[in-house]
């Protein structure tokens, strides 16, 4: 693991917010050159810190108003291999998120739908039919907010 | 509205927000000048916000992550806005989302090891207010991230 600073800290908070902003401006901002602000970049970029970029899209705008979290159990543990569920589900379109997980669930996944019906189509035909699939729980996000986290 | 050029730029330049003009146009099958005048349209309309950098935790020295689902008081007329509140005082919680459903709010929790763990759910997890009931999802491992959407 490297030791980060102060300034990759703030480079890292910087680059949470807008990763679209080159190194120059981020440079001026933090008081370092445009290479010396490249590097660190790249620094972070390398050791996996920065692991790549998500787009920031409107979804509702694109027509996706409902996000679903799902809680799944497998139903038949041990028979089923966990290979074949997690590369099924991770095939689905509308399935954002996969995570394994420890607890009441086996699986939490993030769904986007349409709308109720469009998520209940889903749900139906898609992750009910999963090999090994067995209860789920749903909840409707009606808010949500990513905070910046440890960073300095 | 969105035609199916807007679209194919969309989903190309979500697999890859850091692809340059010339080869996002050439897999969407236009020219650099359409795709970049079509691109500005839907940062002007709102559509495209920008781009984040995704922080991996895990490299940063954060191994565990939880995911605490919590019911709330709801007896508490103020109880969501000052869970939230509250929790936004938190370095360790990295999302903060409510729902509609059996749960009323989760939190994703991060952590250095299972010690500084258990001090952060004992120092300041549970001294949050109006918590009624908390169950926890202990990550194990990340499947899948790319939260792309099926345009």
């Amino acid at each position: 693991m490297i030791a980060l600073d102060d300034t990759d800290h703030k480079l890292l908070r910087a680059l949470a917010e807008d990763a679209d902003q080159g190194s120059g401006a981020l440079g001026r901002r933090f008081g370092l050159s445009q290479p010396a602000t490249w590097r660190r970049i790249r620094r972070l970029e390398e050791s996996g810190i920065i692991a790549g970029r998500r787009l920031d899209l409107d979804a509702e705008a694109l027509g996706f108003g409902v996000t679903v979290f799902l809680g799944v159990k497998l139903a038949t543990k041990g028979r089923v291999s966990l290979e074949d569920f997690e590369r099924a589900v991770t095939a689905i379109p509308e399935v954002q998120t996969v995570e394994h997980v420890l607890g009441m669930y086996d699986y939490r996944l993030r769904i986007v739908a349409r709308d109720l019906t469009d998520f209940e189509r889903v749900l139906r035909r898609r992750i009910m039919t999963l090999p090994g699939a067995g209860s789920v729980e749903a909840n409707v996000l009606l808010s949500e907010e990513r905070r910046r986290g440890p960073l300095g | 509205m969105l035609d199916d050029l807007d679209r194919r730029l969309l989903r190309r330049l979500q697999l890859n927000p850091a692809i340059s003009m010339g080869e996002l146009a050439e897999l969407a099958g236009t020219t650099a000048a359409v795709a970049s005048r079509r691109l500005a349209h839907l940062r002007d309309n709102g559509i495209l916000r920008g781009s984040r950098a995704r922080i991996d935790w895990r490299a940063l020295g954060y191994s565990v992550e939880v995911s605490l689902r919590f019911t709330l008081d709801k007896t508490q007329r103020l109880a969501f806005d000052e869970f939230i509140a509250a929790a936004r005082g938190v370095p360790e919680v990295t999302e903060i989302q409510t729902f509609l459903g059996q749960v009323d709010v989760r939190l994703n929790v991060i952590a250095r090891d299972m010690p500084h763990y258990q001090q952060v759910y004992r120092e300041s997890i549970l001294a949050l207010p109006h918590i009624a009931d908390i169950e926890a999802l202990m990550q194990v491992a990340r499947i899948k991230n790319d939260e792309v959407l099926p345009v």
